[in-house]
């Protein structure tokens, strides 16, 4: 009995939650189109996402596109269709791999992060300060933030299956003795507008769902200190799950457009 | 110390404010006049934080009236309630500097959002204006992490100040603070009420900042005002509730 009480308490909370994220993305919207527009701080915050991320995003790419080649090498070896690592390997990174593994851990480093510096904000009444001054914090700290990732995971999601792709010719030139050159032609005569339009669209989605739960979880944290940690986890946890949904629906929708 | 003051620069009627089953304030009043330092002192949890962010419009009350005067708070737009906090200092409790920003973007922060009032070319001269009126102009460049907390205190009292307010509204300003550097804000609080003639509501539980500052001083209790008076009359009270204040 306690159990199913319990149950039902916990779904109804996380309806109560997704109804109340609803809102706050059509609040986002409404302050979007509405004056003044806060451009420095967007292309501030654009910014510290997109250059603090170069690193954790070059180093996973890197790795991604290493091991994911070196796995499959021995597999594809049996068969006698090593000649297709390329195009296995470009196509299986920038329809599916890369996008969300980058999202993924993107949301772990961003959306944490704007989870805990608006919820600590909020906790040290920083939010309320910015009220107090005449600025409207939804759009100084809000609007600009989902922007900001809206429009810079795209662009660490493309850089990142490059550098992924780069990580697997290294792979390829050192094992099988294929150059570069080659193996980008290969990825290049492989890789059509039906792999790559699909796949950056979904990552403006990723984009604008980490820095909205970023947001909202961080924006509407409680309960002092200890609210801005669960803030942050949260944040991670809600997105990381948001961002599989993404995925299916954007999956499902790009098999309806190019079967 | 007392000025003959009428005008009432801010008003208080039957504000009540709770939530859920607790309930804060119950029909609490106040005037604020022109020039005066009015101190409200009550315990941990009276409601006195809660009154003074329904006075700048943080917190809506669930009912009651606060009136600037010939004007309504509740009833005003964002744009109306943002010309009107520019005539209003807040000294938050901790502070609550903008910790990703330097001290000199703190101080401009306001400045920018009130281009109306003045003109962006003397932004530098205004911060450096307020850091002198601290004492700390040296700080223009530092990060708040690398303050003290009696500076981080005078920094946010900087910033308060930058709009030159004609009110001033303090939340704890000596909470946290060790005695001499709570002496030192206080001071500093006084040197600004005469150079700028501003009116000023001090929420404090600290009965030394209370005696130091205050004009008159309003007791708020299970959410009314329980007594009302200058800081001699209510520290000589013999009503043990008034009396446990001053302990």
């Amino acid at each position: 009995m306690d159990g199913n009480y319990s149950f039902r308490k916990n779904l109804s909370a996380f309806f109560i939650e997704i109804g109340e994220l609803t809102g706050f993305a059509g609040r986002f919207f409404q302050e979007l189109f509405s004056r003044p527009f806060e451009f420095r701080e967007f292309l501030r915050q654009s910014y510290n996402m997109g250059n603090k991320s170069l690193l954790l995003v070059g180093v996973t790419g890197f790795i991604l596109g290493l091991v994911f080649t070196l796995q499959s090498r021995p597999t594809l070896m049996e068969f006698g269709a090593v000649s297709w690592m390329p195009s296995m390997i470009s196509i299986s990174i920038v329809r599916e791999i890369g996008p969300v593994m980058i999202a993924l851990i993107l949301a772990g480093r961003i959306g944490s992060g704007i989870g805990a510096e608006l919820g600590s904000m909020k906790v040290t009444e920083q939010i309320d300060a910015m009220e107090v001054s005449g600025t409207n914090p939804f759009k100084f700290l809000v609007v600009t933030r989902i922007l900001a990732t809206t429009l810079m995971i795209p662009i660490l999601v493309i850089l990142g299956d490059f550098i992924a792709l780069l990580g697997s010719a290294l792979v390829e030139n050192l094992k099988g003795n294929v150059s570069f050159t080659l193996y980008f032609n290969q990825v290049f005569n492989t890789l059509e507008f039906s792999d790559l339009f699909p796949a950056t669209v979904k990552t403006f989605f990723f984009g604008f769902a980490i820095g909205l739960v970023g947001c909202f979880k961080g924006y509407n944290s409680k309960k002092g200190t200890a609210g801005v940690g669960k803030a942050s986890n949260s944040a991670v946890v809600f997105t990381s799950m948001l961002l599989f949904i993404i995925d299916f629906i954007a999956v499902f929708i790009t098999d309806i457009f190019y079967p | 110390m007392k000025e003959e003051t009428t005008n009432t620069v801010i008003s208080i009627q039957d504000l009540y404010k709770g939530f859920g089953e607790t309930k804060v304030l119950n029909g609490f009043n106040l005037e604020l006049l022109e020039g005066e330092n009015l101190v409200i002192m009550g315990k941990s949890g009276s409601g006195k934080s809660v009154m003074i962010k329904c006075l700048v419009g943080l917190m809506e009350p669930d009912s009651g009236k606060v009136e600037v005067p010939g004007r309504e708070i509740s009833t005003m737009k964002r744009q109306e309630l943002d010309e009107l906090r520019a005539d209003i200092g807040f000294l938050f409790q901790g502070s609550a500097l903008y910790d990703s920003m330097t001290v000199r973007e703190n101080l401009e922060f306001p400045l920018r959002r009130h281009t109306h009032k003045f003109d962006l070319k003397n932004t530098d001269e205004l911060v450096l204006e307020a850091l002198n009126n601290v004492g700390l102009p040296h700080t223009i460049d530092m990060m708040p992490a690398e303050l003290s907390g009696g500076m981080q205190r005078r920094i946010a009292l900087a910033r308060a100040l930058i709009l030159k307010p004609k009110i001033i509204f303090y939340d704890e300003p000596t909470t946290g603070l060790d005695p001499i550097t709570a002496k030192e804000i206080i001071l500093l609080m006084l040197d600004i009420q005469k150079k700028y003639k501003t009116s000023s509501l001090i929420i404090t539980h600290d009965v030394d900042c209370a005696r130091v500052i205050s004009n008159r001083m309003i007791l708020l209790l299970d959410g009314i005002n329980y007594a009302e008076g200058s800081f001699e009359e209510l520290s000589d009270s013999k009503d043990p509730k008034i009396m446990a204040f001053f302990k």
